[in-house]
This record gives C-alpha cells, sequence and structure tokens, in this order.
C-alpha cells in the first residue's frame, strides 16, 4: 500500500442513510476476478440511466462533483455485505476518503485496508459538512484534523494501527508474518491441549 | 477468583496470539474459513506474488454458492452460468483449490452449498472456535457458540496466509428475549423485530449475544436464522450460548469428535456461557409475546413493522424516498400488498425447517396466479433430505420452481432476479434498493409468510392459514 498523508479536494455529498455495499457496486458485478476497473460501475444503478448515460439526477454525475476526492455521506455508510469490491469501487472511480457520522465495521476496515480515508466524524460537523457541498477540506492523516473554510478544524479519531499503517504503507499481511514464531508457539500450545 | 467473563469474553480469551496494545491490535488465531468464488480470487492472488502457502489448508474449506445457476447443467453438462465471468470465477477458485491445497465442494459433491449451511452441516462449525468468511453472513455460526464474522477479501489473504487476523476486541451488546414467542410467529420474526427495534446501526460495534427463554427454546436452524442477521443491524457476530439442543444437532455430523472425544468436547463445551455478574457494554430487553408476523417495509432490514401494522410516516426526505422505492403508503399495513415473486431460500431461511414450514402453508394450496415463485434448497443435503419427505413434490404441485442449491435471489448475481418494479417477498436478509434486481422491491419475510403471501397473491398473514387447517 502506498502511503497516505494528506487529502485535499473539494468534497462531493451523497446525503441518504444507510448507503449499502450494493449501491456502492451491485452484486452482479462482483464475478471478477480481479481488483481493477470497478469505478466504471460503482454507483451504477443509481449513476446510470437505463439506456447506458449518465443520471443527472445522481450527485456525483453533477459538474462540479467531478474530480472530487473527498465524498460527504450520509449516516452508516458502507452498511450491508463485506464485498472489498466497494472500496476498490470507489478508489478506482476517484473518491481517496469517505466522511460519515456513522461509518459500518466491515466497510471501514476493508477501506482503511486499502488506503480508502474512512473517517468518523461528530455529528455537528457531519451537518456543516453535509450542508457545504464542494467546500475544499485538507485531511491530516497524521495530526488527525480536517481543515475547512471559515469554521475549526475537525478533529477526528483513526484507530492507531490503521493511522501508522496509512503513514507509512505498511503491508499488514507483512506485519502478520512478522508474528509467525508467536503463531507456530500459539499452535503448538492449543494443539498439545487437544 | 477470576472476574466473571461473557462468553465472548471467553472465546476471544483462548484465540489471542499476541495481546492488544495502545498501538497495535490484536492477533487473534481462526480456527475455520470458509471460502465461496466471489471473494476469494484476489486474496489467493496475493498468496501466489509472493510466494506464500496456505498456511493450514486443513482449517479451510471451500464451496461454490454465490454466483452459480440453480437450474441444472444441459443434457452436454453445460452449466447455465448467467455469464462468462461467473464461469470463469468458478473456474478460478477450482484452480486455487487444486494449487492451494483447499478442500473445495464443487459440483461434484454430494455436500455442497451455501457456505454458512453447509459447515454446520459438516459439524466443521463448533462451539467455542474462531470462523470466518469473506461474507457478511457468517454471523450465522454464532447459534453454535462460535465467534463468527465477515471479513474483506485482504484479510481473507491474510487469514489463508497466516489463519490469524488483526482485531480490535469489539464491544458486546445483550439482547434478552424473555417470555414465548407466540403461535405462528417465528425466528425470522423475531430478528426482524429486534432490528426493527435497535436499527439498522444498533450493533455497530458490538457482538451480539441472544440469551432469554425465547433463545433457548429454538431449534438450532431458528437460532442460525437469528444469528445470520446480525449484520442486519450492523454488529460483527450474533452469538448464542451452546446447550443440549446444540449438542444434540451437532452429535454425529462428520467432522465433529466421536466415542470419548464427543464427551470431553461437550463437557468443554458446557463452559461456554456467560459468567454470573459479567458486564456487557450494552443490553436490550424483548418481549417475545410482543412479536407478531413481521416483514419490511422500506429499504433496509430496519425498517421493520408487524405486516398488520400500518407504515409508519417518513421522519424525512431520507425515509420518504424509500417508501417512495417501495411504493409504500404510510398509515397502510404491508398485509394485502399485491406480489410479483416469493423466493423461499438462503443463508437465512434455506434450510430444512424452513422449506418444512413453506410447504406446511403450500400443501394442497395453489400459488396465486402471476405469482412467481422459486424455492432454492441451502445445500445438497437439505435438498436430498427434502426430496426425502416428498417436499419439492408439494411446491412443484402448488406452482412453485424446486431448484438446486445456491444463494440465488438472495444476491441476485447468478441470473435469477427479479424486473424492475416487481415486489418481491423474500425469506433472504437484505431488502436494499436492487438487491434482487435493479428497480426490484423487496419484502422480507419468514418462509410461512412468504408461503401464505404467495398462495394470497397479496403480502399475508400465515396464521390465517395454520387457522384454518385448525378448523378443518
Amino acid at each position: 500500500m502506498k502511503p497516505v498523508t494528506r487529502i485535499q479536494s473539494r468534497t462531493a455529498v451523497l446525503a441518504d442513510e444507510n448507503i449499502d455495499t450494493d449501491r456502492i457496486i451491485p452484486a452482479r458485478f462482483l464475478t471478477t476476478t480481479t481488483r481493477e476497473g470497478l469505478g466504471r460501475v460503482c454507483f451504477n444503478d443509481w449513476r446510470y440511466r437505463s439506456d447506458g448515460s449518465d443520471d443527472p439526477a445522481f450527485p456525483l454525475n453533477a459538474p462540479e462533483a467531478r474530480g472530487c476526492e473527498i465524498l460527504v455521506a450520509g449516516r452508516n455508510f458502507g452498511c450491508g455485505s463485506s464485498r472489498e469490491h466497494a472500496p476498490w469501487a470507489l478508489l478506482d472511480y476517484g473518491v481517496r476518503a469517505v466522511l460519515s457520522s456513522e461509518i459500518a465495521d466491515i466497510f471501514r476496515n476493508n477501506a482503511l485496508k486499502n488506503g480508502l480515508l474512512a473517517i468518523v466524524v461528530g455529528a455537528a460537523e457531519h451537518r456543516w459538512l453535509l450542508d457545504h457541498p464542494g467546500v475544499e477540506l485538507a485531511i491530516d492523516v497524521c495530526g488527525q484534523t480536517i481543515t475547512r473554510p471559515g469554521a475549526d478544524p475537525i478533529h477526528f479519531e483513526l484507530e492507531p494501527f490503521a493511522r501508522h499503517c496509512l503513514l507509512e504503507g505498511v503491508d499488514q499481511l507483512g506485519f502478520l508474518l512478522h508474528h509467525t514464531d508467536a503463531i507456530r508457539e500459539f499452535e503448538s500450545r492449543v494443539e498439545e491441549a487437544a | 477468583m477470576n472476574a466473571p467473563r461473557t462468553l465472548f469474553d471467553k472465546i476471544w480469551d483462548t484465540h489471542v496470539v499476541v495481546a492488544e496494545t495502545a498501538d497495535t491490535p490484536a492477533i487473534l488465531y481462526i480456527d475455520l474459513q470458509l471460502v465461496h468464488e466471489v471473494t476469494s480470487p484476489q486474496a489467493f492472488d496475493v498468496l501466489r506474488a509472493q510466494g506464500l502457502k496456505v498456511r493450514r489448508p486443513g482449517r479451510t474449506l471451500a464451496t461454490l454458492d454465490h454466483s452459480i445457476p440453480t437450474m441444472p447443467a444441459a443434457a452436454d453438462g453445460e452449466r447455465p452460468y448467467a455469464t462468462p465471468a461467473a464461469k470463469a470465477q468458478v473456474a478460478q477458485l477450482e484452480a486455487n483449490c487444486r494449487e492451494f491445497g483447499v478442500e473445495l465442494h464443487s459440483w461434484d459433491s454430494a455436500e455442497r452449498g451455501i457456505v454458512h449451511v453447509i459447515g454446520p452441516e459438516l459439524g466443521v462449525t463448533q462451539p467455542g472456535t474462531t470462523i470466518v468468511c469473506g461474507d457478511s453472513h457468517t454471523s450465522t455460526h454464532g447459534a453454535f457458540g462460535a465467534l463468527a464474522f465477515g471479513i474483506g477479501t485482504t484479510e481473507v489473504g491474510h487469514v489463508l496466509a497466516t489463519q490469524c487476523l488483526l482485531q480490535r476486541k469489539p464491544k458486546t451488546l445483550a439482547i434478552h428475549v424473555d417470555g414465548e414467542l407466540p403461535a405462528g410467529v417465528g425466528a425470522k420474526d423475531l430478528i426482524l423485530h429486534v432490528i426493527g427495534r435497535i436499527g439498522v446501526n444498533g450493533g455497530t460495534g458490538h457482538v451480539i449475544e441472544y440469551r432469554g427463554a425465547a433463545i433457548e427454546a429454538l431449534s438450532m436452524e431458528a437460532r442460525m436464522t437469528v444469528c445470520n442477521m446480525s449484520i442486519e443491524a450492523g454488529a460483527r457476530a450474533g452469538l448464542i450460548a451452546p446447550d443440549d439442543t446444540t449438542f444434540a444437532w451437532l452429535q454425529g455430523r462428520p467432522r465433529v469428535p466421536r466415542g470419548a472425544a464427543w464427551d470431553v468436547a461437550v463437557a468443554n463445551w458446557r463452559e461456554l456461557k456467560t459468567d454470573a455478574g459479567a458486564r456487557y457494554d450494552r443490553e436490550v430487553h424483548i418481549d417475545a409475546r410482543d412479536v407478531k408476523p413481521t416483514v419490511t417495509y422500506g429499504t433496509h432490514p430496519g425498517m421493520a413493522i408487524a405486516l398488520d401494522a400500518p407504515v409508519p410516516a417518513a421522519h424525512d426526505a431520507i425515509e420518504q424516498r424509500a417508501l417512495d422505492y417501495m411504493q409504500a403508503a404510510a398509515g397502510k399495513p404491508m398485509q394485502g400488498t399485491p406480489v410479483d415473486v416469493v423466493f423461499v431460500g438462503s443463508c437465512t431461511n434455506g434450510r430444512l425447517p424452513d422449506l418444512r414450514e413453506a410447504a406446511h402453508v403450500l400443501r394442497g394450496r395453489r400459488v396465486a396466479k402471476n405469482v412467481r415463485m422459486l424455492v432454492v434448497p441451502g445445500s445438497e443435503a437439505v435438498r436430498r433430505d427434502a426430496e426425502a419427505e416428498g417436499l419439492h413434490e408439494v411446491f412443484r404441485a402448488a406452482g412453485a420452481e424446486w431448484r438446486m442449491p445456491g444463494c440465488s435471489m438472495c444476491i441476485a448475481m447468478n441470473g435469477d432476479m427479479a424486473q424492475p418494479g416487481q415486489l418481491v417477498v423474500s425469506t433472504s436478509n437484505r431488502n436494499f434498493e436492487g438487491r434482487q434486481g435493479k428497480g426490484a422491491r423487496t419484502v422480507l419475510a419468514s418462509p410461512a409468510t412468504a408461503a401464505a403471501s404467495a398462495v394470497a397473491g397479496v403480502i399475508a398473514d400465515p396464521r390465517v392459514y395454520l387457522a384454518e387447517e385448525q378448523a378443518a
């Protein structure tokens, strides 16, 4: 994973609550065997009309939403299926950070492992972000702050190990493999007891 | 004396390889990983790229379920896959399992089926173990007192390579269900009622332990239905303490201990319950007597109500959008809503008692004209058992389609899907927009309610049919 230290971008807003991973990427696109190229079908059934053209009713199709790397979403973003195709699709679509007042556990875990910043902010700050689409934000992973114009910076919590992995680009599989001796000891202890 | 611990604490504590610190999560040992075709190919690729092996192939079990057709093969052996990509993905799983030495229940296996149906059937799902799968409904296995949860594909790779996961300890939520469920009301009604109470995000960050008299009275299949939908409240996992019902269900299954080893295992499993005085982070009390046949009316499983209760008015534009999508009217009950498709199956309700429940309503009746009904057994074993009892004949006589095992219309990625605007009464677990096909409207329900709705052609109360029988 490449290090992720700072993201600066305007925001795009999807205010719906409970945007589930089926909406982020419908299941029929999960027959792929790679991680690549899923941006094309990100939000597929919300984003396109039945003739395949962009649906102007989808907020991220608006001209001012183009190129925005920070998505502000309604409460409980990413609920539902554990499909990691959801963060893969968002990243490939150009989203590098998702901000919400609540983010579902598995999605958040999957996102952070792929360098997609899934950040939970307080209810008041969330309201402000929903009410200010297109605002320019700077997310500082090291300082755990979001700078916004005309208001105080937003502090956010980030699990310390996830933060370390983002900043240093740590491969978590490498971290686990580094503990192979402890895993072997655990296995022999448990299997002796059995 | 040791401090009192919850069931969750006990399982967690025995699986910590390296304890968590402020800076690093715990390294947690995983006893069993279940694998299917959809969320594993990229994980095997990582192993291949890094020259790694599957650390414990014996703790890994694979099956085909998500994207496979539920129609039989043609005379030439060709299977009716929805797309060439679906076929290629299955071939990739077969190749990966061969290369890495993983046991796969493919088309030729008499034990193939939905991953959360075959784990328990084979007896690889055991109390006190840790189980993961690249599928959020892994919470199903918690019915046996196993700590079981869904993970993403990156973590599938971690477990393949190291048999371990990096995990922060979640919080605990006790859901006490006291009293007795009324006649004609089952586990699906109960869990929809619970999610309706605590909300679609009510369990986020928590492992739920279901307890109380109403839970203890449930069969194993019913407990699986309850734990299966823990994720629909946002919880990582659901747990039920193992008891004599659990042990009786497991005894004699292919992969459980035998003879003296069985007795030792049961003695250990009896310790797997929350100690008196142990603290949960949160507790919720539900009275089972309040539960009625329950259905969803919106676009997530937390939008659930008794089928005869009026649909609540929308509180905001987002809820109104959900009602509009469902074409549901505030103030009117869901009962009586015209139905296009009925689906009985899935890891939530695709087991033998679920099929019996649906067949019980359908016996001697017909699926209404204009309603299409699919019945999809959860596994080859369920299919065999159902056919041995003649349930398939009941379904066919009623005008329903009897299919081969798989996830089918629950996830609608194998070609089994509804058309835009169609209303599906489904025994599955998710009623998200488009889940069962673009524009399809899903109403989650029990097998009995689904069958009653198929007969009536509108969402119907199964207790009416059960009462008719008693009167007859």
